[in-house]
């Protein structure tokens, strides 16, 4: 294949560890989790987490996912906020380098395996490919509900009508949805999802995706998952209805329009672009454009 | 003088233990359509647990508790599936709790408070959620413009009728009420009864008010049941019960009360 | 009209026990029995503390009789005061049987106009037409009665006791019912406002009401009633 390894990094596997860090009893335990992810779409399925050599927050729940599925002839990429070469990237590409030795890209396009943090690559996805989200709070109702016996008997019952008294709120109170990130999403017509953080302007392209859709919570202990051309809708209000970012400005490096912007502050005087935040796009489109 | 109308609730012999304890003994009742039934007696006589039981709140260990339903017949409300009893008691059942704080959400704002069960039941259309709550909370006596405001910043009567709006915007046909005014002043509490009496007459609600205070009873209940020790003790006429009490205990109740 | 009795008392007995008291008896009623037609005004006599409120009260269902039989009937259907379920006595208390005592318990917040008009009210909730009669059958009946139409919103607890006691009447009178209980209709009205009440009671006796009536003010009884009856009679 195509793959481009770290620079600087040899693609020699750390000797001592199982091949992908964890032991083969997890990876069955944590693929059955994903098994029965896949048969519920939306459904948060428990799972044994396991101590990570990263603490929780940087992406263990989707390091496990990535881990327990990862197979020798697989590419991966790794973004964080768009980019892989942040630094939540780099430490988990350089993690799976070194326990399976297996090829890393830039490029969406060569890769089998994504493991993402808050971006959905604008590129579009291929039924080869799996997304792997990292989740922070799986649970879409918590800060609405704290109690957890309640939030489960309310996904089991399809009570979900306290999303929308969310939605109501930001409307009574801003004249407008304001939620713009870890926008909820109802899965297969059943399912109450959080979609991680990501923004809303990536949540269409959640819908009817030909890739499969992982997402793992370490510390919460959750796997749940989008199959393949599964329905993904976000909700709104008839008279409020859900709506994605718009910016006025193009990518000051590519040009594009249609991608996801970052607003980059550039000196003291105010000064400022704005950039896609998916960077291999970017790079795609340059190359294409011949732009340096 | 007769009418063919049937009970729209059924309370056949039920009982709760509470370990070693019958908290609610073998107790029966009936309630129809537009009446409202007051549950008296002094703290730990089992009153509260009686109306948990009866709300679907709390399972009882013996008997049945039926309820007719608008559409669907008479059902057996334990026999129900827990989503259809869920469902029945946020749209034809109402629940007014002791403590406002208990009732609503406190961190969402009236109308958010008032529209939920609407949300719940799938309206998803904001402007008529809104025009639904400020209806509501005009028929509650409260201002159109704190539609806006959280219940945190509410006096402790405004609490109480924003709970009821919250509860009856769906149109319930049975509501249950916890010592609706306890926790309030006297002139707070002559306003929320008067209220109350006004929305159960108006909108033709049945009722069981669970309440330790006789003057409740007398201004809003049509009928009485006096609760001694987990067992129904003597029911009957809400003005019959205080102006000539047959049981002891039930003359011991009256005579206790202070005539200002 | 039917000529079966509108009220057919039989052997009532009344007995107080009070529990807190070491279970003493007051026997009020003994053997009272009698009846009272359409058309017909019986007015109750004897000394204070011969059962004449409390028999009244009987019948209106508001105590319990201890013995005997109480049957109401609005010349279509019959009630048995003493069995009947809640229910049932709620029913006739709408409809059949209107009651006006010497007090009035007055409901905080309602305008005395409601007061009176809320026995024409029930069932009419939704029907403005209905509502709006309700409420002019109520002002022709506060007119009559001389109470000024600047009370007419105010919630009558701060009333003088003769305003109460004709709130209390035009409530009591405002829906004809077949059966009516008085008790001392007129004990604390002016001379013009008793001839007022005393009309009024006569203009439904002649309707067909069946009235039973403690009146002590002898005049009045002399020009209502049509039969006295001596709870002495029944000891």
């Amino acid at each position: 294949m195509n793959a481009r390894t770290e620079l600087g990094t040899p693609a020699t596997t750390e000797s001592g560890y199982n091949f992908a860090y964890l032991d083969e009893r997890t990876k069955r335990m944590i693929r059955r989790a994903i098994l029965k992810a896949v048969a519920i779409p939306g459904y948060q399925v428990p799972f044994g987490s396991r101590e990570m050599p990263l603490p929780y927050g940087w992406g263990t729940g989707g390091i496990q996912i990535t881990a327990s599925i990862i197979g020798a002839d697989d590419v991966l990429k790794v973004i964080d906020q768009g980019a892989d070469d942040t630094v939540n990237a780099v430490n988990i590409r350089r993690f799976f380098q070194r326990t399976t030795g297996v090829a890393t890209t830039d490029r969406t396009t060569e890769a089998t395996l994504i493991q993402t943090r808050h971006r959905i690559p604008e590129t579009p996805l291929q039924a080869h490919q799996i997304m792997i989200y990292q989740v922070p709070i799986p649970e879409p109702l918590a800060k609405l509900e704290p109690r957890e016996a309640e939030t489960k008997m309310m996904h089991g019952l399809s009570e979900y009508g306290l999303m929308h008294v969310k939605l109501y709120e930001d409307i009574a109170r801003y004249g407008h949805i304001v939620t713009t990130y870890d926008y909820p999403v109802m899965v297969d017509d059943r399912y109450l999802m959080s979609p991680s953080p990501i923004p809303k302007f990536d949540n269409p392209k959640m819908n009817m995706n030909p890739a499969l859709q992982l997402f793992g919570a370490g510390r919460e202990k959750r796997i749940y998952a989008v199959p393949p051309y599964t329905k993904v809708e976000s909700l709104g209000f008839e008279d409020h209805p859900f709506e994605v970012q718009r910016w006025s400005h193009h990518c000051a490096l590519c040009g594009a329009g249609e991608s996801f912007l970052d607003e980059v502050i550039t000196d003291d005087a105010g000064g400022r672009m704005f950039l896609c935040s998916d960077t291999d796009y970017c790079g795609q489109r340059r190359t294409e454009q011949k732009l340096p | 003088m007769s009418d063919h109308e049937l009970p729209i609730l059924k309370v056949d012999k039920l009982s709760k233990r509470y370990g070693n304890r019958l908290a609610v003994d073998d107790v029966s009742f009936d309630l129809w359509p537009g009446e409202v039934l007051a549950v008296v007696g002094e703290s730990g006589s089992g009153k509260t647990t009686l109306l948990n039981c009866v709300s679907a709140r709390l399972e009882p260990d013996h008997g049945q508790v039926s309820f007719r339903t608008r559409h669907e017949g008479t059902v057996n409300v334990y026999r129900l599936s827990q989503a259809a009893r869920r469902l029945l008691s946020r749209t034809d059942w109402g629940y007014v709790h002791q403590n406002p704080v208990d009732g609503l959400r406190m961190d969402v704002s009236a109308g958010a408070n008032v529209g939920e069960r609407l949300m719940a039941l799938g309206e998803r259309h904001y402007g008529r959620i809104r025009q639904e709550a400020v209806q509501w909370l005009t028929r509650v006596e409260m201002q159109e413009d704190r539609i806006d405001e959280s219940p945190i910043t509410f006096s402790g009567g405004m609490r109480q009728r924003l709970q009821i709006a919250r509860n009856l915007v769906t149109q319930p046909r049975l509501v249950f009420m916890d010592e609706p005014t306890s926790g309030l002043d006297v002139s707070v509490q002559a306003k929320l009864l008067d209220l109350l009496r006004n929305l159960t007459q108006q909108l033709h609600l049945a009722a069981i008010v669970v309440t330790h205070d006789l003057a409740v009873a007398r201004l809003l209940a049509h009928r009485m049941l006096v609760m001694k020790d987990g067992r129904i003790v003597e029911q009957g006429l809400t003005d019959q019960l205080l102006d000539d009490p047959q049981h002891p205990y039930t003359q011991l109740l009256v005579s206790s009360v202070l005539q200002p | 009209m039917t000529t079966d009795p509108a009220i057919q008392i039989r052997d009532l007995a009344k007995t107080f026990v009070l529990h807190n008291q070491g279970g003493a008896e007051l026997a009020v009623l003994r053997r009272v029995t009698f009846d009272v037609h359409p058309g017909e005004c019986v007015a109750l006599d004897g000394p204070s503390g011969a059962g004449k409120s409390t028999l009244l009260k009987c019948i209106y269902a508001n105590y319990r009789a201890t013995e005997g039989t109480i049957v109401v009937s609005d010349g279509k259907d019959a009630v048995e005061v003493t069995t009947a379920a809640p229910r049932t006595k709620l029913m006739m208390r709408k409809t059949t049987v209107g009651y006006v005592s010497q007090f009035l318990r007055a409901i905080p917040r309602v305008p005395s106009l409601d007061i009176v008009a809320e026995p024409l009210m029930d069932g009419a909730e939704g029907d403005p037409k209905r509502l709006a009669d309700a409420r002019r059958t109520a002002e022709t009946l506060l007119l009559r009665l001389r109470i000024p139409v600047r009370l007419w919103s105010v919630p009558p607890a701060t009333f003088s006791g003769g305003e109460q006691q004709r709130i209390n009447i035009a409530k009591g009178l405002i829906r004809p019912r077949p059966v009516l209980l008085l008790d001392e209709p007129t004990a604390s009205l002016d001379a013009d406002n008793r001839i007022t009440v005393t009309a009024m009671i006569n203009e439904a006796r002649q309707a067909g009401a069946a009235i039973v009536g403690i009146f002590h003010d002898q005049r009045v009884r002399e020009s209502v009633a049509t039969r006295v009856i001596n709870m002495a009679e029944f000891r």
